[in-house]
């Protein structure tokens, strides 16, 4: 009796969203979410989503975790005090509403009367106070607590000079929390849907230490909880009943599965074993195009795919001209046309379309691949090289057929305008990040960076000369010191034109090769109602349903 | 027969060290570490990491440690899955490698007798060549290309089988059939062969004058010595099973050792690497054990000294 009654209001409840996307959502050029036709907006009896999602996630411990796998796991388990809509806009989570002083530095939070942890404890400032402390304690082991520096004390808490107790968030009672930053962060609030920041029932992690997130054991305040954790087999999440929001949930069990073999993702999503799946192989995008373009979604993702050339060691240290000869003569079109063919975006400059930013790219990027081709003979000659003084470049990259085909390209594209000749190396994941990271190999090495908030410093920071991540071991003191002002620069405007200058110089030096922006990719089965593109590819199993099919 | 399981088990302890150690030091010398990623940690925090785990060790004293912990039956913990133990991820992976190499070697052994059987007693007739010309094409196609096609067939066109993943016995049915047919390729040649040359002794000949039907002549006489090359074979099998199901179990999402072994491999994930290989070279001392005393079961003529 109980079933009839909730798919009852479940109808009713797909109807008015229905209706309400009828109402405001813009027209989506041909991809908008599947609800009406047909099978009607009536749902069906098994409310069971079974998605694709890459990797083996390391722990579902949220402070320990890192990746995109364990982190479309961890959204579903909890609750961050920000939460996103399908869209990818920021809306309350845990907390209701929030305060921002006047120079952006304290924020005060007040948490929802009704937020329950999944064994029904009520979820307290106390507990996100806890939770993050608890991320940046350098016992804890987090991989990812770098990026709670903003947050007083953080940094010096992480490199053991101070206690966690010191960190600069306080619970001023039972619903107010308090967290006090050491510059305007305008990303802060994003920050707060990364998992780092996620409260943990205190009671379960002094009981169960470091393995309190295993299942049977793990309490969070998500939409879901955990019910069934088989390694390299799945994941299962089963409803919270306790969660707040529970009444608008609608998917009851939602499976994760740790393929990693994209032929073998395709295969099983065929065969209808998956509903939802990460990424697709490119060799297979033109049969997915032609037999079920209707279950395909790409939109515009975080990231940027690029070659880091080594800055360090010939041929490419002082050598600007050949470095701009090189990111000239790559016909970007072709490449993302022809080989990675799934609507990735040509890149010129180096960061993607993020909200308050205006991108960089060159005037060359306005050019005919034909200028450009002539362009850069020129450069390349000037830089000293001809046919009686040829040029042999290495391009190191991970091995992977995608990288290959793009690797392969581009050596084509340099043979054909430059007359360059490449030889390609490639290495097995870590000893590759190894070797990119000793920066001993002279040449190119395949790079690419997913941003961690929607925000132009989880960029423009890579470039920064103390970065860990600057692979081209670009070092500039006019770079780092725009950065340092953007740092503390209370006005957007202002702060946004900072870090643009700072790209423009950036890409001036060329000591990276841009290819292209990332897009995110999914094969969704026409059944599944719910899904929204967004920039960070961020999506919430409770906003998902399983139309009657 | 008890002195010489007991000289055995005791002589491969040395073989065992040496498999530890040897897999020990190359694991370590391949570059990059477990705590590497696409996104890199700050110094302080990847000291903090090594430390937790003994990584900040010399090389000598990280294997004393885990010798150490080995005697006391303890693999260590995981340095990917980071809320399990390396024992526990063994406990939890074998019992579905051992379902899967289990049935793969009954399949085999099975159809590959009886296909080798039928084959020799039909010699030279179509029976025995089409037999033949399957069991040499099952040979030569490697596993990871029978895999996915039927796959194809069965899971993604016909939608009789799951294509992949852990769930009931439908699950097993394609994994098990693409890591036997190799094998029953092969016993099913070996059978043959070894049966027609049974068949042309004098004893079968002998048995054949009594008067006695084909089937006991068969059954009774010819297939005990007939399957004397295929025991010894089931050594050597094993061990192809036990390798062919770290693919197999890697095509099809299967959660067993061989999954967790490549995947250990690639995140360098030390202890489970080293587990699953210490784990194995026991089992395959103890299988190689026993074959040698079945062996000596069915031909009187072995002696154990």
């Amino acid at each position: 009796m109980r079933a009839r009654v909730t798919n009852r209001l479940r109808l009713v409840f797909v109807a008015g969203a229905a209706t309400l996307l009828g109402a405001c959502s813009a027209p989506d050029p041909g991809r908008t979410i599947p609800v009406g036709g047909a099978s009607g907006t009536e749902l069906a009896a098994e409310q069971i989503l079974n998605k694709n999602n890459g990797a083996e996630p390391q722990t579902l411990d949220p402070h320990r975790a890192e990746g995109v796998p364990a982190s479309n796991i961890l959204r579903d388990l909890f609750e961050g005090l920000v939460s996103e809509a399908p869209d990818g806009s920021l809306i309350p989570g845990a907390a209701e509403t929030w305060q921002i002083n006047d120079d952006g530095t304290v924020y005060t939070f007040t948490l929802r009367a009704d937020g329950r942890w999944s064994n029904g404890d009520p979820v307290t400032a106390a507990d996100f106070a806890y939770g993050i402390q608890r991320s940046v304690d350098p016992a804890t082991l987090s991989q990812y607590s770098s990026i709670l520096f903003p947050i007083v004390n953080a940094e010096q808490i992480v490199k053991g000079e101070l206690s966690p107790e010191q960190l600069g968030v306080t619970a001023l009672d039972d619903r107010t929390l308090e967290i006090r930053l050491i510059g305007p962060t305008p990303y802060f609030l994003g920050l707060l849907t990364h998992s780092t920041t996620y409260a943990v029932h205190r009671p379960s992690v002094e009981k169960f230490g470091n393995r309190f997130a295993r299942a049977g054991q793990l309490v969070g305040n998500g939409a879901y909880r955990l019910d069934e954790w088989v390694v390299q087999s799945h994941i299962r999440l089963l409803r919270s009943e306790k969660y707040w929001d529970d009444e608008n949930t609608v998917i009851d069990e939602v499976n994760y599965f740790p393929i990693e073999n994209q032929d073998a993702m395709l295969k099983r999503y065929r065969a209808d074993e998956l509903d939802f799946t990460q990424d697709l192989p490119f060799k297979q995008i033109a049969w997915i195009r032609e037999n079920i373009a209707d279950q395909l979604y790409i939109s515009p993702y975080l990231g940027s795919y690029y070659y880091s050339l080594n800055l360090t060691l010939p041929p490419f240290a002082g050598a600007p001209k050949l470095r701009r000869a090189l990111a000239l003569a790559i016909d970007r079109d072709v490449l993302t046309e022809k080989i990675t063919g799934s609507g990735e975006i040509p890149a010129y400059s180096w960061t993607p379309r993020v909200t308050g930013y205006t991108q960089q790219p060159p005037d060359w990027a306005g050019w005919t691949q034909e200028r450009r081709n002539t362009e850069a003979r020129r450069l390349f000659k000037e830089s000293g090289h001809s046919e009686a003084n040829p040029l042999t470049i290495q391009i190191l990259y991970n091995t992977s057929e995608n990288h290959k085909r793009i690797a392969i390209a581009i050596a084509s594209m340099w043979k054909q305008v430059l007359g360059v000749e490449t030889k390609l190396l490639n290495q097995e994941w870590k000893v590759f990040l190894e070797t990119r990271k000793q920066k001993t190999m002279p040449g190119v090495a395949r790079n690419g960076w997913i941003g961690d908030y929607n925000d132009a410093y989880s960029f423009t920071q890579l470039f920064a000369s103390d970065n860990e991540q600057n692979d081209s071991g670009f070092a500039n003191d006019e770079y780092d010191a725009l950065l340092d002002r953007a740092a503390v620069e209370p006005d957007m405007q202002q702060r946004a034109e900072l870090m643009e200058a700072a790209e423009r110089l950036m890409l001036e030096e060329q000591p990276i090769i841009p290819i292209y922006f990332y897009v995110s990719k999914h094969l969704i089965k026409p059944w599944v109602g719910g899904f929204k593109p967004n920039i960070m590819d961020h999506h919430y199993t409770k906003n998902f349903h399983i139309l009657k099919h | 027969m008890l002195r010489f399981a007991l000289k055995r088990v005791f002589g491969a302890i040395p073989t065992l060290l040496v498999l530890i150690a040897l897999a020990f030091f190359l694991i370590k010398v391949a570059p990059g570490g477990p705590f590497d990623t696409d996104r890199r940690i700050p110094p302080e925090i990847e000291a903090n990491l090594q430390a937790a785990y003994n990584l900040d060790e010399p090389l000598y004293i990280q294997f004393g440690l885990y010798l150490g912990g080995l005697l006391r039956g303890d693999f260590g913990p995981s340095f990917q899955y980071r809320d399990y133990t390396v024992t526990e991820l063994i406990a939890t992976g074998f019992p579905v490698s051992l379902r899967l190499g289990g049935f793969a070697m009954l399949l085999a052994f099975f159809v590959g007798v009886a296909v080798g059987t039928i084959a020799a007693l039909k010699q030279n007739s179509f029976t025995d060549h089409a037999a033949m010309a399957v069991a040499m094409t099952g040979i030569s196609i490697p596993n990871f290309v029978m895999a996915p096609l039927l796959v194809l067939l069965f899971a993604v066109t016909l939608k009789w089988l799951p294509a992949g993943g852990l769930g009931d016995w439908r699950n097993f049915v394609l994994p098990v059939i693409a890591l036997a047919l190799p094998q029953i390729a092969y016993i099913a040649r070996l059978t043959r062969g070894s049966m027609i040359e049974v068949l042309r002794a004098d004893f079968i000949r002998t048995a054949r004058a009594q008067g006695l039907p084909q089937r006991t002549v068969i059954i009774r006489h010819a297939l005990k010595p007939a399957l004397l090359p295929v025991i010894s074979y089931l050594g050597p099998a094993t061990a192809a099973i036990i390798t062919g199901s770290v693919v197999i179990e890697q095509i099809f999402g299967v959660p067993g050792l061989g999954r967790f072994f490549i995947q250990g491999a690639l995140n360098r994930d030390y202890t489970l690497v080293m587990g699953v290989v210490v784990f194995y070279g026991v089992l395959i001392i103890v299988f190689n054990l026993i074959v040698d005393l079945v062996y000596g079961w069915l031909d009187p003529r072995v002696q154990y000294q």
